[in-house]
C-alpha cells in the first residue's frame, strides 16, 4: 500500500506563546513534528512493516520543516517532498497545494493529523480529501487493512464509529491513534542518504490565493490571581459565591 | 568556529533527551532507593542504537563522539546511574575491544555490545592500584600448551557483575611501572572468576560496582586484546575517552541541579514573594548557569577534537576536571536553594549530590586530571 503522510512542524506543546509585531514569534521555540501528524506517520509505518508498501511524507511549510521530515525519514518514512508554501496562503492555498503534491505520484492512502496543535483549525486534510475527490474518515482511533479494503474505528464525541472503506481515501490520526516510537541510531543514519524532493506551488502548478484574512491577533488573557479563604467551610462558600458573582462577575 | 549541531546530532539529542524524560526519570528515584539495576532501559539504550555512537558506520554507529557525550548528559540528567552505565558500558569496554581488538573479538563481542545484547566492564583498577595504575598486580603467564593462565584482582568495575565480558589488565612481562602490562580477553563464565557487588556506595546505586578476582582463570591463546606489552598505554588512551563521558555526566547533573533550582525557586514563595526574586538565590542560579555553560562547552570541544583525529587529552581532562567540580557545588548550591526540602529524597537534588561526588574520583581523579593537564603543560 503507497501512503502518504500529510505533516506540518508546529511549536512544542510546553512553548510560551510570544507575540512580536502582531506575529508570533519563532526566536528560541523548539520545534515539533504536529503531534497529530506524528500519530498518522507512525500508523503509516506501521502498516508498511505489516503489510509492505511505502511511506511518503508530504509537507507544505517554511524550510526549517525540513528538521521534522528527517526526523519522519529517521522514523521509517522512505522520502519525503516539502513545499515552500505562499506566505499570504490560507487552509485553502495549502489544501491546494498538498492535494497537487499528492496527486503527483501513486496513493493508496493518505494519512494526517485531526488538527494542528498551533492553529487547531483542522481545515487542511478534509480540504485535500476535497481536491482529490477521496473519502475522508476524521479522528481515527484505530486502523485495519485488508486487502484493498480499510476498516477505521473513529472518535465520534466518545463513542467508537466503525467505518470500512475501500482506498483510495484520507484518514486523520486522533491522539494516541499509534504511539510515534524514536527514531534509532540507524534510522537516523539511514534518513541521512534518503531524499526531501524541494517544490514550489509554482512547480506544482497550483495558484490559489487566500480565500481567508487573519485580520487580528492578539494574546488570550491568561494573568492569574489567587485569593486564600480563611474561615469554616460554610464561611468560605459564602465568600466564594459573594466573590465569584461581584469580582469574577461569573454567576 | 560554528556552534551548531547538524541535523542528524539534533535528532540524537532530541531522542536522547524524550527517552530521558519519558521513561528514565520517572523511575529514578525508586532506583536509588532500591539499587535495583535498570535492566530494560540498558535494553532499550541498546535497541536506539546509542552504544554505538562514537564508532563507525561500520558497526552501525555515528562517528560522533559529540552526540555520544550529549546523549551521556541527557541521560545523566535523568538518571546518573544509568548515565554511568552507559558510559562505562561504550567508553571503558567497548571502546579497547573497537580499538585494539581482533576480528573475531570483536564480531564475538563488540557487535552483540553495541546492539546491547551484552555488557563490557573494564577490569584496570585493583585494590592496591588505583591512581597508580602502573603498580599492577594481576599476572597472566602462558603455560606449555600456549593459554594463558590468570590470577589476581580487580576494585571498583563497573558493570563487572553484569558484564558478559571483560578487557582486564594484567602483568604479563616482567617489568617497571606501565612495561609489561597487557589487556586480554576474559568471557564471565570462566570457570575461577568471580564478581562480587560492592555494597553501601554514596551514590549511583542501581549501577553495578564489583569487586574481581581471578583465581587460575585458564584463557585461549588469542586472548590477548591488543599487543602483548602494551596494556599501559592502551588503557591511558581508553581513558582518555571515558573522561569526555564523565564530564558528560558532570554537564548533566549540573543542568538537572539548575533545572531543580530554578524550578523549585520560581515556586517558593517566602516573606510575600517568589524565592527566585531575592538576589541571593538568583546568584546561586547564575553560577550554575555559568558552570552548565563552559562545562559544556569544555566537554564538547574534548569530543569534537577526537572526533577530528586529533590530540585531546588535555582538553579531555580539563573538560572532566571542571564539569565534575560544577555538577559537585551546583548540587551543593542546589540542595541551599531547596533549604530543609533539598535535605530529604523528595527532592532528586541530594541524590544529585551522592551522585556528582563520584565524577571527582572515578576513570582519573580531579587530582590526577590536574597532574594530566600540567604534565600536557610541558611541568
Amino acid at each position: 500500500m503507497n501512503m502518504l503522510v500529510l505533516l506540518k512542524q508546529t511549536f512544542d506543546t510546553d512553548t510560551k506563546i510570544v507575540l512580536k509585531d502582531g506575529r508570533i514569534s519563532e526566536d528560541g521555540v523548539t520545534m515539533v513534528i504536529n503531534p497529530y501528524d506524528e500519530y498518522a506517520l507512525e500508523q503509516a509505518i506501521r502498516l508498511k512493516e505489516a503489510g509492505g508498501g511505502t511511506v511518503t511524507v508530504v509537507c507544505a511549510g517554511p524550510a526549517r520543516s525540513e528538521e521534522a521530515l528527517r526526523k519522519a525519514l529517521a522514523m521509517g518514512a522512505d522520502e519525503a517532498v516539502l513545499i515552500d508554501p505562499p506566505a499570504d496562503g490560507d487552509e485553502y492555498t495549502l489544501a491546494r497545494v498538498l492535494a497537487a503534491a499528492c496527486k503527483a505520484r501513486p496513493f493508496d492512502l493518505v494519512l494526517g493529523g485531526n488538527l494542528s496543535v498551533d492553529n487547531g483549525a483542522s481545515q487542511v486534510a478534509i480540504r485535500v480529501a476535497h481536491e482529490l475527490g477521496i473519502p475522508y474518515v476524521g479522528a481515527a482511533t484505530k486502523v485495519e487493512v485488508n486487502g484493498g479494503s480499510v476498516r477505521v474505528e473513529r472518535d465520534a464525541e466518545g463513542d467508537v464509529e466503525v467505518i470500512t472503506a475501500a482506498a483510495p481515501l484520507l484518514i486523520t490520526a486522533q491522539q494516541g491513534l499509534a504511539e510515534p516510537r524514536l527514531p534509532s541510531l540507524p534510522g537516523i543514519m539511514k534518513a541521512k542518504k534518503k531524499p526531501i524532493t524541494k517544490q514550489t506551488p509554482a512547480d506544482l502548478g497550483v495558484d490559489a490565493p487566500a480565500r481567508t484574512e487573519v485580520v487580528d491577533l492578539k494574546a488570550a488573557d491568561s494573568s492569574r490571581q489567587t485569593k486564600m479563604l480563611a474561615g469554616t467551610a460554610a464561611e468560605q462558600a459564602t465568600q466564594l459565591v459573594r466573590l465569584l458573582r461581584e469580582e469574577a462577575k461569573v454567576v | 568556529m560554528d556552534f551548531d549541531l547538524t541535523q542528524e546530532q539534533r535528532l540524537i539529542v532530541d531522542t536522547a533527551r524524550q527517552f530521558a524524560t519519558d521513561a528514565v526519570a520517572p523511575g529514578a528515584r525508586d532506583r536509588d532507593r532500591s539499587g535495583q539495576f535498570p535492566d530494560e532501559l540498558v535494553r532499550r539504550l541498546g535497541e536506539l542504537g546509542f552504544f554505538a555512537l562514537p564508532f563507525d558506520e561500520e558497526w552501525g554507529g555515528a562517528h560522533d563522539t559529540l552526540s555520544y557525550a550529549l546523549a551521556v548528559e541527557e541521560v545523566t540528567r535523568a538518571d546518573a546511574a544509568l548515565g554511568i552505565t552507559f558510559a562505562a558500558h561504550v567508553s571503558l569496554g567497548c571502546f579497547p575491544f573497537y580499538a585494539f581488538g581482533s576480528a573475531a573479538q570483536k564480531e564475538r563481542w563488540l557487535a552483540p555490545a553495541l546492539r546491547g545484547e551484552i555488557l563490557i566492564a573494564f577490569g584496570l583498577t585493583e585494590p592496591d592500584a588505583g591512581s597508580d595504575a602502573g603498580a599492577t598486580r594481576t599476572r597472566a603467564h602462558r603455560d606449555s600448551n600456549g593459554e594463558w593462565v590468570l590470577d589476581g584482582s580487580k576494585m571498583w568495575i563497573t558493570n563487572g557483575t553484569r558484564a558478559a565480558v571483560l578487557a582486564v589488565t594484567a602483568r604479563t612481562q616482567p617489568g617497571e611501572r606501565g612495561h609489561g602490562i597487557s589487556a586480554l580477553v576474559l568471557p564471565a563464565d570462566t570457570p575461577g572468576f568471580t564478581a562480587q557487588p560492592i555494597h553501601g556506595k554514596m551514590g549511583l546505586r542501581s549501577s553495578d560496582t564489583a569487586s574481581l578476582s581471578f583465581d587460575g582463570c585458564r584463557l585461549p591463546e588469542d586472548s590477548l586484546l591488543g599487543e602483548e606489552g602494551r596494556g599501559f598505554p592502551q588503557f591511558l588512551q581508553t581513558l582518555d575517552g571515558g573522561r569526555i563521558s564523565i564530564g558528560a555526566m558532570g554537564v548533566g547533573i549540573a543542568q538537572a541541579c539548575l533545572d531543580a533550582s530554578l524550578a523549585y525557586a520560581q515556586q517558593r514563595r517566602q516573606f510575600g514573594q517568589s524565592i527566585s526574586k531575592f538576589q541571593a538565590i538568583q546568584f546561586k542560579l547564575a553560577d550554575m548557569a555559568r558552570d552548565v555553560e563552559l562545562a559544556r562547552l569544555a566537554v564538547l570541544r574534548a569530543a569534537w577534537l577526537k572526533d577530528q583525529g586529533r590530540p585531546f587529552t588535555r582538553e579531555a581532562a580539563i573538560g572532566k576536571l571542571y564539569a565534575s567540580e560544577a555538577a559537585v557545588a551546583s548540587a551543593l548550591q542546589a540542595i541551599q536553594v531547596h533549604g530543609g526540602y533539598g535535605y530529604v529524597d523528595d527532592f532528586p537534588v541530594e541524590r544529585y549530590l551522592r551522585d556528582a561526588k563520584l565524577l571527582e574520583i572515578g576513570e582519573g581523579t580531579s587530582e590526577i586530571q590536574r597532574l594530566v593537564i600540567a604534565r600536557q603543560l610541558g611541568c
